[in-house]
């Protein structure tokens, strides 16, 4: 109990403290994770609309595969995109290895999968209610998918969240491609583990309150935005 | 297609919002060791030269092994370890170039107070690990290829014990950095080599305290070089040269001697006078 009173007295501390350093993190934390989570939902919402309006050979397989993706290891990821990022590997011209960059493709590909694999599963369900009415009315498959995401977009609201409490949740992948640089790539996960080899372990599960704390508003943020507009809309 | 267009607004947005708002200055990327940056030797290094030259200099700090990987792969410009044969195969084979010695520590064993093994007090490494594997005393190791893990496996190899083959449960491979190599030790009431830096800035000691210190075979020699520029063009020579002179300079020597923790000098200069242009780093040779 004395560990965690200390690691709340370093938590409101260091909220208090506004430390530049400490709100630096903070915003390149959130700034990393939600880009990536942007960018994941506009490939991963799409895709998973798609898979599950559309009957192909090899559907099932598709979407087992998919569904397997989202334990895909940080570690694996983080690995793969150093090395193909990587001066010696085929992207290595970009330079993009050790910066933010290199943080949200990584971060990219951990998360498209979540929201792919969660919209497929709302957007199915929903193409089971309505399917009949889009094929009698002769809506083509583009305009089924669009249709069906905005007809589903406060279910899919989870999908979202699901994908951004992987993003910024996760260590292993940023740790390898951003390198936990002082000021450049450091984020709350990276200075989490930097503060535990240290040894502070209060400074570090401090650290992790505030990032509970976060995860907590954002996800409050999304769901009292869902339900004024919903009501807005009612 | 406007919502096209926004899409792309946004996400241009997110992006600038992402990239830390630094004014763009010269920096350079330097690979080097948990002991450097986790003794909070960097912190208090960095500054001065970013001060005197307005480079800034970015630091990956992992193991040594996996240091001299990234600089291997072109993927810094400066590396700055502790592990001299290791060393120079990196700039035999072509990687590296210009190393120079910058300053040495030293090893310590660090142990729990009850002293199992009871080697408190000695500056014998060797005797202390024969001692440690006759009572089977835990002893937690690093294990992933970082240079106090390699010199950990020399002291071992110099007693003529093969831990790893002899030990039922008390040799531990922990395969991570110094800090939580030392958090398991302070766990598990365990031995560990440690060096000293790391140590001196270490808050989770628990029962841990040093327990043999000052043998010579517990030098620590820390060496930089540039990863050459021949053969990966995108390493920024210029400003790899400058931070290497200036470590090695009468400057940077001296403050990197000014760095203490409760009065404790933690690192000490000895980098050799650089004569003339004798190493000069603006002739690289092809690797």
């Amino acid at each position: 109990m004395h560990d965690i009173a200390d690691s709340l007295v370093a938590a409101w501390q260091l909220v208090l403290s506004g430390n530049p350093t400490f709100l630096g993190i903070i915003s390149l934390s959130l700034g990393i994770s939600l880009t990536a989570v942007f960018f994941a939902s506009c490939i991963g919402l799409p895709l998973g609309a798609a898979l599950a309006v559309t009957r192909f050979p090899g559907r099932n397989a598709a979407v087992v595969v998919v569904n397997a993706l989202m334990g895909l290891p940080p570690v694996v990821v983080g690995l793969v995109v150093y090395l193909a990022l990587s001066r010696s590997g085929p992207l290595g011209s970009l330079g993009l290895l050790f910066t933010p960059a290199a943080m949200v493709i990584a971060q990219v590909v951990l998360v498209a999968p979540i929201v792919a694999a969660v919209a497929r599963q709302i957007i199915e369900d929903l193409w089971h209610q309505y399917a009949e009415l889009y094929v009698l009315d002769g809506v083509g498959r583009v305009r089924t998918v669009c249709s069906l995401l905005w007809l589903g977009r406060f279910s899919l609201m989870t999908a979202i969240l699901a994908g951004a409490g992987r993003a910024v949740a996760e260590v292993g992948a940023i740790l390898i491609v951003g390198g936990n640089i002082a000021g450049v790539t450091r984020t709350m996960t990276t200075a989490i583990a930097l503060e535990t080899s240290r040894g502070d372990l209060a400074l570090a599960l401090g650290l992790g309150m505030i990032l509970l704390a976060l995860i907590l508003a954002i996800n409050g943020t999304a769901h009292f935005a869902g339900k004024a507009v919903k009501r807005a809309a009612a | 297609m406007t919502w096209l267009l926004r899409v792309v607004a946004i996400g241009w947005l997110l992006v600038s919002a992402a990239s830390p708002a630094v004014a763009e200055q010269p920096f350079i990327t330097v690979a080097s060791t948990t002991s450097t940056e986790e003794s909070g030797l960097f912190g208090f290094l960095l500054p001065a030269f970013t001060r005197q030259t307005g480079i800034e200099v970015r630091v990956v700090a992992v193991g040594t092994g996996q240091a001299l990987k990234i600089g291997e792969r072109g993927d810094c410009d400066v590396v700055f370890v502790h592990d001299r044969a290791a060393e120079l195969a990196f700039v035999e084979h072509g990687f590296g170039i210009d190393r120079r010695e910058v300053m040495y520590n030293d090893f310590i064993l660090v142990g729990p107070a009850s002293d199992r093994a009871r080697v408190d007090g000695g500056n014998d490494i060797v005797a202390a690990l024969h001692k440690i594997a006759d009572t089977q005393a835990p002893f937690v190791a690093r294990g992933d290829d970082s240079g106090t893990s390699k010199a950990e496996l020399r002291l071992w190899k110099e007693a003529g014990i093969d831990p790893k083959a002899i030990s039922g449960a008390w040799y531990r491979d922990t395969g991570s950095g110094m800090g939580p190599t030392l958090n398991a030790a302070a766990a598990m009431d365990a031995y560990t080599l440690s060096d000293r830096g790391t140590w001196l800035n270490f808050r989770n000691r628990q029962n841990l305290k040093i327990v043999i210190q000052g043998d010579r075979r517990l030098f620590n020699q820390y060496g930089v070089m540039l990863v050459n520029p021949v053969r990966y063009p995108s390493v920024k020579q210029d400003l790899g040269a400058k931070f290497i002179n200036w470590l090695t300079s009468p400057t940077g020597q001296k403050t990197i001697a000014d760095y203490k923790i409760n009065g404790e000098q933690l690192f000490f200069p000895d980098a050799k006078a650089t004569s003339g242009s004798a190493h000069s780093i603006s002739a690289p040779s092809a690797g």
